[in-house]
């Protein structure tokens, strides 16, 4: 078992460490601090401590499994409504990344019914991976978790991949996590950020928890493969598609029936508005600052002018004034415009975590001292109810619309 | 119906804040609650229950102050509460900790009809641990849902609808069956003076590894495939941060013209 240890003597009772631990397993006992059974032997206090009174004792694994035996970098190719899902082509471009930084092959993992194997296969080698291995019939046309389970299952257990990526989507997260045990992987979530270590292929991965407030770096301990993580849409960019690209497709059969399939899609009702957020160029958004229902009609109007999507902070969707669809942020949508414009939005960290890798952020807020202005390239300080129109009519006049 | 609901305590994450000068996390007096995601679970459960007829079972795993939390549901109406405690669950990520839980509710609830979650807890925030609960429990899972449109018993099917990025999926599966709930599900109900009263003098059991016939390598940081390795505070993007000043027919143009320069406005 590991061990949190706090060495008395050591202890000069600074306190630093208290307000260090996520999980407030620390505190002051006649002068020195002592932790309690909330610890979760997460490290975050053992480097604040200046005079170094903190160590962490963890068990050494033993290793059990060959791990030399793991190869090559998969990433999941998802899609809906016959689509390929962006984040999946954004992971082919990571991926690049890591297996030329341990020497291996880039590949595809796609299931689906024959026609769109063929087409999103090809796509995937476009988009630059080496090798897709493909499991394809009736069953595996839309996404539904066992047989998708059953599918990856199988592949991972017969290839061995070293890596496996996922798109942080509803889809995909709802699909990994049950792989993942199924195998008995580990699985970070939401990652917003990759790195390996080329010799030892350790991933280092990089996820915002605790609503945003605190980021974390994961590593899967060594007997545990593949390295697996679900990756957050819109962190990473567009790589360049090359049609002239050549690569392998590999055939798998699933062996599984229809009445092995526990559950039935019975109809899809889609969201009121067509517009994808997560794909749009320029997203006009509002906030709780809008005041209500009919306060998104300048926001509409301006996103109109620009050919832009709508979106909005939780606090307007919690408010019934706009659907889900529309949320950006922590628990909406990750959205990378080249433009966003956040009207009437204070800029909570949890909205940020949604949109602060957009190009160019615009802020339009009575309140100066909101923090949204302070991850703004530009501010105005003003009611969005007169500047929104005013903008709509100078974009207007611009483009001549 | 059998239902187990499973939560977790979590520390009020909307309080907690990042102290700009020494760059850690300001947690004094943040009050742990139960994860908001399952209040929801447990409020549906009881709904379930009041049409349907039958038991809510309510499992966290977590140290002894998590037994706050299961006082709370019974508050609500939950009919059993069980705390898993043990020093060797800590450390657990989410393949250990939906191991734990799998194992508790075949322990002590048996063979269930519907378990129910939340749809991520707000702090280690992965909604991993519920998908994890199913697969090991053998029985498929529903994540992200807003509605039940249906439970039927003697079929043993549950028809619900789950929100999705594009709009809602309507499934039907069979039963037993894992939810995971989002909160468009329900309005949780605030406890009565008199359950509050019964909360505050139950016996809470709690169940430690041997209990619930753990394999002492699938649990806390042995049966864990991830580590933490560190842990830190996110770094504030450098936005330029211009705030244009002046009049706003001034002013708006200004904007205009700076964002026609960018090429992105066609
Ligand atoms: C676990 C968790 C997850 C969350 N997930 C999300 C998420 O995904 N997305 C999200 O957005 N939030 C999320 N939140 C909520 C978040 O913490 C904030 O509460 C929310 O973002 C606030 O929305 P807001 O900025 O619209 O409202 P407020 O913070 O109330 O800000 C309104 C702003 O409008 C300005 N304003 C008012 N009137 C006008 C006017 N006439 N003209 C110009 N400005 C005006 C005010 O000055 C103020 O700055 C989450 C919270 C938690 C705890
Ligand atoms: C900063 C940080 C990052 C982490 N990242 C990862 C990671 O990427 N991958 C990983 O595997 N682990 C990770 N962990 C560990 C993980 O947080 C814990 O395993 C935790 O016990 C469960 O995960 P969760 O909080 O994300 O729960 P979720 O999976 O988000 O919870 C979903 C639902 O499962 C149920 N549930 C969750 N926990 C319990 C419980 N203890 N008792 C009863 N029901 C419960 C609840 O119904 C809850 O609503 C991380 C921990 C920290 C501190
Ligand atoms: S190791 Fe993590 S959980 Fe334990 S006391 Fe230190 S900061 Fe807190
Ligand atoms: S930071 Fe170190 S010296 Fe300061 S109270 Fe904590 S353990 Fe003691």
């Amino acid at each position: 078992m590991a061990k949190l240890l706090i060495d008395k003597d050591t202890c000069t009772g600074c306190e630093s460490c208290i307000p260090a631990c996520p999980f407030g397993a620390l505190s002051m006992k006649e002068g020195i601090a002592v932790v309690d059974e909330k610890c979760t032997f997460c490290g975050a206090c053992v480097d604040i401590c200046p005079v170094s009174a903190i160590t962490l004792e963890k068990e050494e694994k033993a290793v059990t499994i060959d791990i030399t035996t793991y190869k090559d970098v998969w990433v999941f190719i998802e899609h809906e409504f016959g689509k390929v899902g962006s984040v999946s082509f954004e992971l082919l471009g990571e991926g690049r990344k890591l297996a030329d930084a341990i020497g291996c092959k880039l590949c595809g993992m796609l299931f689906g019914d024959q026609e769109t194997v063929d087409k999103f296969a090809k796509e995937a080698i476009a988009y630059g991976a080496e090798k897709v291995y493909v499991m394809e019939g009736p069953l595996l046309k839309e996404y539904r978790t066992d047989p998708y389970a059953k599918a990856a299952v199988d592949l991972i257990r017969k290839y061995k991949p070293e890596i496996v990526l996922f798109g942080a989507t509803t889809q995909g997260r709802d699909f990994a996590g049950t792989v993942a045990t199924t195998i008995e992987a580990g699985l970070t979530a939401d990652c917003t950020g990759l790195e390996i270590d080329p010799e030892t292929k350790y991933l280092k991965q990089t996820r915002p928890a605790f609503g945003g407030n605190i980021m974390a770096t994961i590593q899967d301990y060594p007997n545990y493969r593949p390295q697996m993580s679900t990756v957050r849409p819109k962190v990473f960019a567009m790589p360049p598609r090359d049609d002239s690209r050549k690569g392998e497709i590999i055939r798998e059969t699933l062996q599984m029936t229809e009445d092995q399939v526990r559950t039935k899609i019975v109809e899809f009702i889609r969201g009121a508005e067509t517009i994808n957020l997560a794909d749009a160029e320029i997203i006009v958004s509002g906030g709780r600052g809008v005041g209500g229902p009919e306060g998104f009609k300048p926001i509409r109007e301006l996103a109109e002018v620009l050919g832009a999507a709508v979106g909005s902070s939780r606090a307007a969707v919690d408010s019934g004034w706009i659907p889900y669809e529309h949320q950006v942020g922590q628990t909406g949508r990750t959205v990378r415009p080249k433009i966003y414009i956040a009207c009437g939005i204070s800029g909570s960290i949890q909205h940020q975590a949604g949109m602060k890798t957009s190009d160019i952020i615009v802020a339009i807020n009575k309140d100066a001292e909101a923090p949204i202005f302070k991850i703004a390239t530009y501010g105005i300080v003003g009611d969005l109810f007169t500047v929104v129109p005013m903008l709509t009519q100078e974009f207007k006049k611009r483009l001549g619309r | 119906m059998k239902i187990a609901v499973c939560i977790k305590q979590v520390p009020d994450t909307t309080d907690v804040k990042i102290d700009p000068k020494t760059n850690t996390l300001v947690r004094e007096g943040v009050a742990s609650i139960t994860n908001p995601f399952d209040e929801y679970a447990v409020e549906e459960a009881l709904l379930i229950r009041e049409k349907h007829g039958g038991e809510v079972h309510v499992i966290s795993m977590g140290p002894p102050q998590a037994i706050e939390v299961l006082k709370n549901a019974l508050a609500v109406g939950a009919d059993k509460v069980y705390l898993v405690s043990d020093r060797a669950f800590a450390g657990a990520d989410t393949l250990a900790t939906a191991y734990t839980v799998a194992k508790t509710i075949k322990a002590v609830v048996g063979d269930v009809d519907l378990v129910i979650c939340g749809k991520q807890a707000i702090d280690g925030d992965t909604a991993q641990v519920g998908p994890g609960i199913a697969t090991r429990l053998g029985i498929p899972q529903l994540t992200y849902v807003s509605k039940i449109k249906e439970i039927n018993l003697e079929k043993k099917k549950i028809v619900v609808e789950r929100l999705l990025e594009y709009g809602r999926e309507v499934v039907e599966s069979s039963l037993p069956a894992l939810l995971t709930v989002v909160k468009d599900i329900n309005e949780p109900r605030l406890p009565s003076l008199l359950g509050i009263k019964k909360a505050a003098k139950a016996q809470i059991p709690t169940l430690t590894a041997k209990d619930i016939g753990a394999d002492e390598n699938r649990i806390g940081l042995k049966g864990s495939p991830t580590w933490v390795m560190r842990v830190f505070s996110p770094e504030a993007r450098g936005g330029s941060g211009e705030i244009l000043k002046g009049e706003l027919p001034e002013v708006v143009p200004l904007l205009v013209n700076k964002l026609m320069d960018t090429k992105f406005i066609k």
